[in-house]
């Protein structure tokens, strides 16, 4: 193990891309949001006191058997055939065994040579637009395993003066998908990483199958890097870095051991088989367990479960309750609103789709939906320390919010105050206007006088209007605001200005 | 002895139901039996008076109140029952003879123990067995033999030679057994009473330890066909706690065992079961002399010829020890039972586990462990592990042929009467081959019941029949017709065990 810490300088990322190809491979583990565990009635819950949710199956104790989550497969196959993969019309668990403190049994119940879904294929996009194809090798249900906690200065077992166990986790239902080599990314590979997973995130998100918070681990991703000289066609040795769990972790991890293979191959070593750890602080890898092809679970199929067994109604009942796939959803909506790129990119990064679809299905403009959720729904947020998506706001009330303006009945400004006043839970925006008095001033007699007081204590910018600078209009703008204690409409002190100039609006 | 524990459980239950005794009468008559003989054939390693009295004088209070609640009794409530201490329940310890579960207690009840619960049979206690059920003689329980009462210088059988030796010694009218490769049938032959394999899927397995999950069926011990019947429509039923359960209606067992005509019936001899090396003649006397009563009575004997059964043994010592690694590796000492720390160097995980398996684990268990963890190895599997359930699936094929001719299967239950003790121990593969003619029907997953038929030498003679899948019912009626046949004759095996007192 230890000739990795005498590991050659890594290449750059350009010289390392210029001399290799890179392979890349992935093994994403799905935790899903069943009620219950993959095999027992505990509930399947983050967070809670330490062995809680943990009962006699859970915990492997003598005489237990497992029960299948029905509502688990369900959600396997539906990830499968989101993932455009053929489904098993029988598959069978098995056991792969090994001893570790955090596996009750000393054994996970996994699938081996009969996944319940498998070769499929995932179209990732690119952050050009550009589609990049990953192909799928299969996708398996098993069940996840206790946490560790270890005490002492080295946090890991070896050396810990005492460990804890936490079996909450285990039995969690996990879909594990695995794709098959990947070529042709070239110096796009930590780039195509990222997107491949964060893909799956979407997908899985949509399906509304998992939480799909990475930071949770409910999406925990292994990456495999391996390099070969342009132009061969035989993959080097892998290295596999585990549990990559974040987006940028994992381009930064991909990248990294790219450079770091290609350090070591250049010098003319070789790269060992093993796995890695990811160390975010120093976004390097540190060697981890050598992993040899001589690992030895003895699978064999798990004889207390009886095999699954799709039907063809099943499957097609379950492709009908699938959503629209996430990438096409961006597209069609991308086309549909007529965002600029940067615009769309901006609203998919802050988790806006869903909002702003909905305030466009209840009437508001794209643009306008936008213009709220983006602008002061995010500011909101932030001064609030959450997410847009998590004020609480509906998208009815932006609608409702937007007509008041379109209908004449406040400005921007007081939509603005409006809107705090909504979330500080003070009712509708029509209840807030019509409470606290907030209409614009429409009367004309009134307004009227405002702006014949504002444009005669501004003689130099009536001047600038009357020779064509009609944007100087807005200097008179706030005067009379001032005047009307800010419930003038801009658009109608605009349209009585040029009225008085004579100016053609 | 009280005569009242010389009753059949049927028998009992009948007392029960007249008022002519009360079941805290009964379990106390059991209790002291329990006590006067145990030191003699250790066939408990709990007993549990307390409890046991306490579920007898709450069926007497209802029986007393009578009424509607006294109507619903079971029909076998107060009476008292004996549990193989592989089966767990909660309350007394379960340890499967094994010192890595010494002082482990269930927080749960087996789905068979929850059954005997809700029908209010007192629960004397647990019996002994080989550790996790694992021999043929009940020898290699980590406390102590049980030892056969027709003859205490002889094995009971085994695993379960504690419920079997209970039950012929007077100490329970009834316990459970677990049948992996014979564990309920052979120790029946053994001690001249009945136990059933039942079909796989039949009785709900959770709660039973697991030694072999493909292979693992509870089952009933008794005295008479009848009583062991009724225990399994008790026990028996669909269960959604185990997967491998069937979702089938439990049968009225009891009713075709005491239907006793078997004129026109097919009773097929297994052709590779009937004869041959390893046979003791006076087995094969008894077992002549059951087929000319049963043919006597009108049955026609054909004979059946199942050639893959030659391959049986070895394909069943490949995949029970390959699941019974899998099974006991949880024993590791660290969430519950042992926990042995290592001598001296680090106190690592590995060495802790290590440590907890040497010392926790007999040789007999570990010698299976290493069999089947070698056959699970890459690189073996296919020869090994998928060479078995190939034969496995021949096995199948030639009890479906043998049931197209016969509408049940007939063999001696075992090729020999009860050896003696620390005979065969030194010789694992001796011991191996007493279990011959119970494997194939694990192996197929078929109903098997064992009943006696006659006396070799003063020990008792087991005669086994197998039907098909999902077909118990059929072995009860051939069952049953057998023991009414023999019983026409004299005596009843059972009541024909000498007194223990006079026993050398």
């Amino acid at each position: 193990m230890n000739e990795t810490l005498t590991d050659p300088q890594p290449l750059s990322f350009e010289e390392a891309l210029k001399k290799y190809e890179p392979v890349l491979g992935f093994e994403v583990h799905v935790e899903l949001n069943t009620v219950s565990k993959m095999f027992s009635s505990a509930p399947n819950a983050f967070g809670d006191e330490p062995n809680s949710n943990v009962n006699e199956v859970d915990l492997g104790l003598p005489g237990t058997l497992p029960v299948v989550n029905g509502r688990a497969v369900e959600s396997a196959i539906k990830l499968g055939l989101a993932l455009n993969c053929s489904i098993a019309e029988s598959c069978r668990f098995a056991r792969k065994q090994y001893f570790y403190p955090d596996t009750p049994k000393n054994w996970q119940t996994s699938q081996y040579d009969e996944p319940i879904a498998y070769d499929g294929w995932l179209d990732v996009e690119l952050d050009d637009g550009e589609i990049f194809r990953v192909e799928i090798e299969r996708a398996h249900m098993e069940e996840d395993a206790g946490k560790l906690t270890h005490a002492g200065t080295s946090g890991r077992i070896q050396g810990a003066d005492y460990s804890l166990v936490d079996y909450n986790r285990a039995g969690v239902p996990l879909i594990e998908i695995v794709t098959k080599p990947i070529t042709g990314a070239g110096e796009r590979a930590p780039e195509v990483a990222r997107a491949y997973v964060s893909a799956i995130r979407d997908i899985v998100k949509a399906l509304k199958i998992s939480d799909a918070r990475m930071e949770r681990g409910n999406v925990r991703c292994d990456a495999n890097v391996s390099l070969m000289p342009k132009g061969a066609s035989r993959f080097g040795t892998r290295s596999e870095t585990k549990n990559v769990n974040s987006l940028r972790a994992v381009e930064h991890a991909v990248t990294y051991e790219i450079r770091r293979h290609a350090g070591v191959l250049a010098a003319g070593g070789s790269i060992v088989q093993e796995t890695r750890h990811w160390q975010e602080t120093s976004r390097t890898t540190s060697p981890g367990r050598i992993k040899s092809d001589a690992d030895d679970y003895r699978y064999f199929p798990e004889p207390d479960l009886v095999p699954i067994v799709t039907t063809e109604e099943w499957i097609e009942t379950l492709r009908a309750e699938l959503p629209e796939p996430p990438a096409e959803r961006r597209r069609r909506l991308r086309e549909a609103w007529g965002y600029s790129d940067a615009e769309f990119r901006d609203v998919v990064a802050a988790g806006l789709l869903d909002e702003i679809e909905q305030t466009v299905e209840q009437g508001a403009s794209p643009a306008v939906a936008r213009k709220w959720w983006m602008g002061e729904l995010s500011r909101l947020a932030n001064a609030r320390e959450t997410a847009p998506a998590e004020l609480g706001v509906e998208p009815a009330t932006i609608v409702e919010l937007n007509q008041l303006i379109e209908d004449g009945k406040i400005n921007d400004k007081i939509a603005r105050q409006v809107l705090e006043y909504h979330l500080d839970g003070e009712g509708s925006p029509g209840q807030i206007v019509a409470q606290r008095g907030l209409e614009v001033v429409s009367d004309d007699g009134a307004l009227t006088a405002a702006v014949e007081k504002a444009m005669a204590e501004n003689p130099d910018v009536v001047e600038k209007v009357k020779g064509g600078k009609l944007k100087a209009i807005g200097a008179l703008i706030g005067p009379v605001m001032k005047e009307t204690k800010g419930q003038a409409d801009a658009g109608k002190v605009r349209q009585i200005v040029l009225e008085k100039l004579g100016i053609e609006g | 002895m009280d005569p009242m524990i010389q009753l059949t459980a049927a028998q009992m239950a009948a007392k029960l139901r007249a008022g002519e005794i009360t079941s805290v009468e009964l379990t106390q008559a059991h209790l002291r039996r329990i006590e006067q003989v145990e030191p003699t054939i250790n066939a408990f390693l709990h007993v549990n008076a307390e409890e046991a009295l306490e579920t007898a004088a709450g069926v007497d209070k209802i029986r007393a109140a009578g009424g509607a609640e006294a109507e619903k009794l079971h029909p076998l409530a107060g009476v008292p029952i004996a549990i193989k201490d592989l089966i767990v329940t909660k309350g007394q310890p379960t340890t499967a003879a094994s010192k890595m579960l010494e002082g482990w207690m269930s927080p749960y009840d087996a789905t068979v123990v929850e059954k005997i619960r809700a029908a209010r049979l007192p629960i004397l206690g647990k019996t002994n067995l080989d550790e996790f059920a694992m021999g043929s003689s009940t020898e290699h329980s980590a406390y102590g033999v049980t030892r056969n009462p027709w003859d205490t210088e002889r094995i009971p059988g085994g695993s379960g030679g504690g419920s079997a030796a209970a039950v012929a010694a007077f100490e329970a009218p009834l316990a459970l057994g677990t049948d992996t490769g014979g564990s309920i049938r052979e120790p029946a032959a053994f001690t001249g009473t009945v136990g059933t394999k039942p079909t796989y899927g039949g009785v709900s397995r959770y709660g039973a330890i697991a030694m072999a999950s493909s292979l693992d069926q509870i089952g009933p011990c008794a005295r008479t066909v009848e009583d062991a019947a009724l225990l399994h429509e008790l026990i028996g039923g669909h269960d959604p706690k185990d997967s491998t359960s069937l979702p089938d209606p439990v049968p009225a067992f009891a009713r075709a065992a005491a239907e006793h005509d078997v004129a026109g019936k097919k009773i097929g001899v297994i052709k590779q079961l009937s004869h041959g090396e390893g046979y003791q003649q006076g087995v094969l006397d008894a077992f002549h002399s059951s087929l000319e009563s049963l043919k006597e009575a009108g049955a026609e004997i054909v004979e059946v010829d199942c050639p893959s059964f030659d391959y049986a043994l070895g394909a069943y010592y490949l995949i029970m020890p390959s699941e019974a690694s899998s099974n006991l590796a949880r024993y590791d000492g660290v969430r519950y039972g042992k926990r042995v720390l290592p001598d001296d160097g680090p106190l690592t995980i590995e060495r802790v586990m290590a440590a907890t398996r040497a010392a926790g684990f007999g040789p007999e268990v570990k010698r299976r462990i290493v069999l089947g963890t070698y056959a699970l190895s890459a690189g073996y599997y296919d020869a090994y592990y998928g060479s078995a359930q190939k034969i496995r699936t021949l096995i199948q094929r030639d009890f479906d042929r043998a049931f197209e001719q016969a509408e049940v299967l007939i063999c001696p239950t075992a090729p020999t009467v009860p050896f003696k003790l620390g005979e065969k121990l030194d010789d694992p593969l001796k011991m191996y081959l007493n279990d011959i003619a119970t494997i194939p029907a694990n192996l197929a997953g078929i109903p098997g019941i064992n009943v006696p038929g006659g006396l070799s030498e003063g020990l008792p003679v087991g005669i086994q029949f197998l039907a098909p899948a999902r077909e118990d019912i059929r072995a009860y009626h051939a069952a049953g017709a057998l023991e009414h046949l023999l019983g026409e004759k004299g005596e009843a095996i059972w009541q024909q065990i000498p007194e223990l007192e006079e026993v050398h």
